[in-house]
């Protein structure tokens, strides 16, 4: 029979205890470029609410990784995308919708001065709840990992959510909630393994 | 996005083929590796889009590590090598715009941060890492020295083959992608538990970039050929999705 004429995804590799080097290197003291790309999502005023998301990725036992990359993508307030590929409308100017850090030097904390994200339809045209996209990359992490914020605070659409509602185990939802902390302070915390493990996805 | 099929949703990926996130010999994966199953979920606006990264963003040094830290009228030391190659999607075509973000050792195989230990010694005029944004046939270039291999604490006695890292960003979240580039003929790439993860010798042979005399520039640089393959999105005229999603 004939070949199907695919090609195969470049298999994944690590990044590496050295990502930083390559993807913030102003970050290492490497200075270069001008600044980390994804180091700023706002680069003049936005549109609606203006919100910072901090949290730390932990590994199965317990311990703050400190040499990860997180990535986050999402929609602006209207729920638009910065995006070639955006074909409803066009985004705020202002908003990149793209975050990238490197963590805390010390805590592996990560920080992501953003707003909070419209909702944005599915394939199927029902509303996802508001949400974020992660990527998450490390050291001993073979194969990026995507998962995706919610908010706590959005009980009405994430109780529609398509994607949250047909998780088998509902008590994992929690892992995939930002909790409120006041003053547009959501905290995320990862959790890569153990009792606590987000929601990660095949997307 | 001058296709006749409109574009689909993004092909799953195939993690028969990609590495388990759970790979014991390599250490480290043990403890920062999920167990639960992945959910699965087809790919919505939020994993098929991505920002836009314009050629203006790249200043004339950033994809030439021999020089883009070098003190002026000096260059780093080490083999001189061009790197090239193309973004492709698993469909064949090129992918433009698409940023390529690489960052590797010095060629004694040390690395330029602070919680790197190895013996061996920084060169002052090299910082190590680059970038490009591939052109319209997907194309990208480098150019830079060969990396040295170098010992890492996992067993007690291993040893990275040369490689340098990618990080690439196509026009979808769903795309992001990391990896390495191998060089042909390494005898370390077989004892590599890094490389080990990969679960077959294709696998292996589709990081490892060849020599190519005929992009070597005489008396100055050899040439390696490193393509990438990122997702691609289903093509059809039969797509099972309202208008605009
Ligand atoms: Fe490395």
């Amino acid at each position: 029979m004939q070949k199907l004429d695919y090609l195969k995804e470049s298999p994944s590799q690590t990044a590496g205890p050295y990502v930083h080097i390559g993807c913030t290197p102003n970050f290492s003291g490497i200075e270069i470029y001008g600044e980390d790309l994804g180091a700023v999502m706002k680069t003049g005023p936005v549109q609606g609410e203006e919100i910072t998301i901090k949290g730390t990725v932990y590994d199965g036992m317990g311990m703050a990784l400190k040499d990860a990359l997180i990535e986050i993508w999402q929609a602006d307030a209207a729920g638009l995308f910065a995006s070639a590929n955006e074909t409803r409308g066009q985004a705020d100017p202002n908003f990149t919708g793209w975050g990238r850090s490197p963590g805390d030097m010390d805590t592996g904390e990560f920080t992501f001065e953003t707003v909070k994200p419209g909702a944005v339809p599915c394939v199927d045209g029902r509303m996802q709840a508001p949400h974020i996209s992660m990527w998450i990359v490390a050291r001993g992490i073979n194969i990026g990992l995507q998962t995706r914020i919610y908010f706590a605070d959005e009980e009405e659409a994430n109780a529609k959510d398509p994607l949250l509602t047909r998780l088998e185990h509902q008590n994992r939802v929690r892992t995939l909630l930002a909790k409120p902390e006041g003053d547009g302070v959501y905290r995320f915390n990862v959790h890569l393994q153990g009792p606590e493990e987000t929601v990660f996805f095949d997307v | 996005m001058t296709d006749a099929a409109p574009m689909g949703g993004f092909i799953p990926r195939d993690r028969t083929w990609q590495p388990d996130a759970l790979t014991p010999p390599y250490k480290t994966s043990v403890k920062r590796s999920p167990q639960a199953a992945l959910i699965s979920f087809p790919t919505t606006l939020s994993e098929e889009t991505s920002p836009v990264f314009g050629h203006n963003m790249l200043g004339p040094l950033d994809n030439d590590l021999i020089h883009n830290f070098a003190k002026p009228g000096e260059s780093a030391i080490g083999p001189r090598i061009i790197v090239y190659g193309r973004v492709l999607d698993e469909n064949g075509r090129p992918v433009p715009g698409a940023l390529v973000e690489f960052w590797q050792a010095n060629a004694g195989g040390r690395y330029r941060h602070k919680k790197e230990g190895y013996l061996a010694p920084l060169d002052p005029n090299f910082g190590g890492c680059g970038r490009a944004i591939t052109g319209e046939d997907g194309s990208y270039e480098f150019r830079t020295v060969q990396p040295g291999p170098y010992p890492w604490p996992n067993g007690m006695n291993d040893w990275r083959p040369a490689h340098i890292h990618f990080s690439i960003f196509g026009h979808g979240f769903a795309q992001r992608l990391i990896t390495q580039m191998y060089f042909e003929g390494d005898p370390l790439i077989p004892l590599c538990p890094i490389v080990g993860v990969l679960k077959s010798q294709e696998a292996v042979d589709a990081l490892t970039a060849p020599l190519d005399m005929h992009r070597t520039v005489p008396m100055d640089a050899r040439a390696y050929k490193f393509d990438m393959v990122l997702r691609g999105r289903r093509q059809t005229y039969f797509e099972n999705r309202p208008e605009g999603m």
